[in-house]
């Protein structure tokens, strides 16, 4: 067993609390459930188009490149 | 305006154009026709918005250019006026391309008084109209006779005595919009669909210099009535100093931010601070939100008007925390969805405007400078604050809402911008 594994049945003993990156229903579930959410509301940037993303990575790289 | 950023990198361009921006200080300097103040001569007309050829243009925008053809006696009727038009005897062109800024239809005819706005920090200088009251109004495409009339007196006797007095207001330096807007802010208007607060402190400087350049009591009475019973009064106002401080932006090269957002009813367009004066438009979308007793949301016009200078400028729906009676107004909601409508444009900004701040977000500015790319990433798009137009050709308002720009400007402004930097 890994050691990130061997830490999930004490992880799932204890209160719970989640951070929720995404889709809302994952985050609104647990919340029924009564357990503490973060949502963090998150998309792939460029709605998940490849080509322009691609383009918001060069022009972040030449900021990153001008800092 | 000339570059000024040279080859200097994206971050370095945007902190310029952002500082452009937001240290703008628009100054509301004169009134007088918009022959002498933009130099508009023979039979030309300015519409709201990018580009738009006659046929393109929708019902209620080429109902608003036939009126305002009839107004300036060009010709006795609209088909007369339709004539002219087709021909090619009476120009159009957009309100940005001539120094000015259009309310919805955004009609501007040469004899109609503007107010001028000069931007002391560039020497920049931009116009509107004097905003013409609520309802059957031509910059909401109605087209009778009383519009025509109210034209004509502002034309005759409103705009030569605001001109006079506002050249008297502080010996002539003006009055400062930038610190009116800020103040109004703290007294619940967003300076695009409420500018109550804002009407109420201009007509406060403006009464006194009014009372001294009238020579007649009763032309004064009825100026002071037309000012003081104007809600809406400060909003052209607002426009006019959104573009003398968003214009000097426009030529920073390198920057991604957003120097102008417009409409025309047919299509909406941006202008890019590091693409100069180039439009990158796609359909504009019809607003959602309340309609007067008798309107429906089948009544409306799609999405028309100048007045998304004021969002460019970190106001309107960006300023919505401030005003939650607008957002419930426009369909939004209480506070707590007008706070989430203003995080939401954070998102998508370069920074906290430091002269207009938020009492309800704890002082923060307010979203500021729109950052292209972080349109594309997210997905989210500038969120605008309207009156809403009918689409029966001489209506007028039918409601108010909200709106949402395009992404496909955005998108096709990147794509402009990624080509710039490879070349």
């Amino acid at each position: 067993m890994s050691e990130a594994a061997s830490r999930v049945p004490a992880l799932l003993a204890g209160e719970l609390r989640v951070v929720n990156l995404g889709l809302q229903a994952f985050a609104s579930d647990l919340e029924r459930r009564g357990v503490a959410v973060l949502h963090v509301a998150w998309s792939p940037p460029a709605g998940g188009d490849l080509k322009r993303a691609a383009l918001l990575a060069a022009l972040d790289d030449e900021e990153d490149a001008d800092a | 305006m000339s570059p000024s950023a040279g080859a200097a990198g994206i971050k370095a361009a945007n902190q310029a154009a952002l500082a452009r921006l937001v240290e703008a200080r628009p100054m509301l300097v004169d009134c007088r026709p918009a022959r002498e103040a933009l130099g508009l001569e023979g039979r030309r007309v300015l519409h709201a918005g990018p580009p738009l050829r006659w046929e393109r243009a929708c019902p209620t925008i080429q109902a608003a250019v036939l009126c305002a053809v009839r107004y300036e006696g060009w010709a006795a009727d609209d088909t007369g006026a339709r004539d002219l038009v087709t021909r090619g005897e009476v120009a159009l062109g957009p309100c940005h391309h001539a120094g000015a800024a259009g309310p919805m239809t955004g009609i501007v005819t040469p004899s109609m008084p503007v107010f001028v706005v000069e931007n002391r920090l560039t020497g920049t200088r931009a116009a509107a109209t004097i905003n013409e009251g609520l309802g059957r109004v031509l910059r909401f495409g109605a087209d009778d006779e009383a519009v025509v009339e109210r034209l004509r007196w502002l034309a005759a006797e409103a705009g030569p005595l605001l001109g006079a007095a506002i050249r008297r207001v502080g010996n002539g330096a003006g009055i400062d919009l930038r610190a009116i807007m800020a103040q109004a802010l703290r007294m619940g208007d967003e300076m695009h669909q409420r500018n109550v607060a804002a009407s109420s402190l201009v007509a406060r400087l403006l009464m006194p210099a009014l009372a001294r350049a009238a020579a007649d009591t009763a032309a004064l009475a009825r100026v002071a009535e037309f000012v003081a019973g104007n809600d809406q009064f400060f909003l052209n106002l607002a426009m006019a100093a959104g573009k003398a401080s968003t214009d000097p932006c426009l030529g920073v090269t390198g920057s991604t931010m957003v120097a102008t957002m417009a409409r025309n009813g047919s299509e909406f367009g941006i202008r890019v601070a590091g693409l100069g004066a180039r439009w990158f438009v796609a359909p504009v979308e019809t607003p959602r939100g309340l309609y007067f007793p008798g309107f429906t949301a089948e009544d409306a016009n799609p999405d028309m008007g100048d007045s998304a200078i004021v969002e460019t400028a970190g106001l309107g729906a960006f300023a919505m925390a401030a005003s939650p009676s607008v957002a419930r107004f426009v369909g939004a909601g209480g506070l707590a969805e007008a706070v989430r409508a203003t995080e939401e444009m954070a998102e998508i900004c370069l920074g906290e405007h430091p002269h207009f701040r938020i009492p309800t977000l704890d002082e923060r500015g307010t979203p500021v400078g729109i950052d292209v790319r972080k349109v594309v990433e997210t997905g989210v798009t500038p969120l605008i604050n309207t009156g809403i137009a009918g689409k029966a050709p001489g209506t007028g308002q039918i409601g108010a809402g909200i709106a949402r720009a395009p992404l496909a400007c955005f998108e096709a402004a990147l794509e402009a911008l990624a080509r710039e930097r490879r070349s």
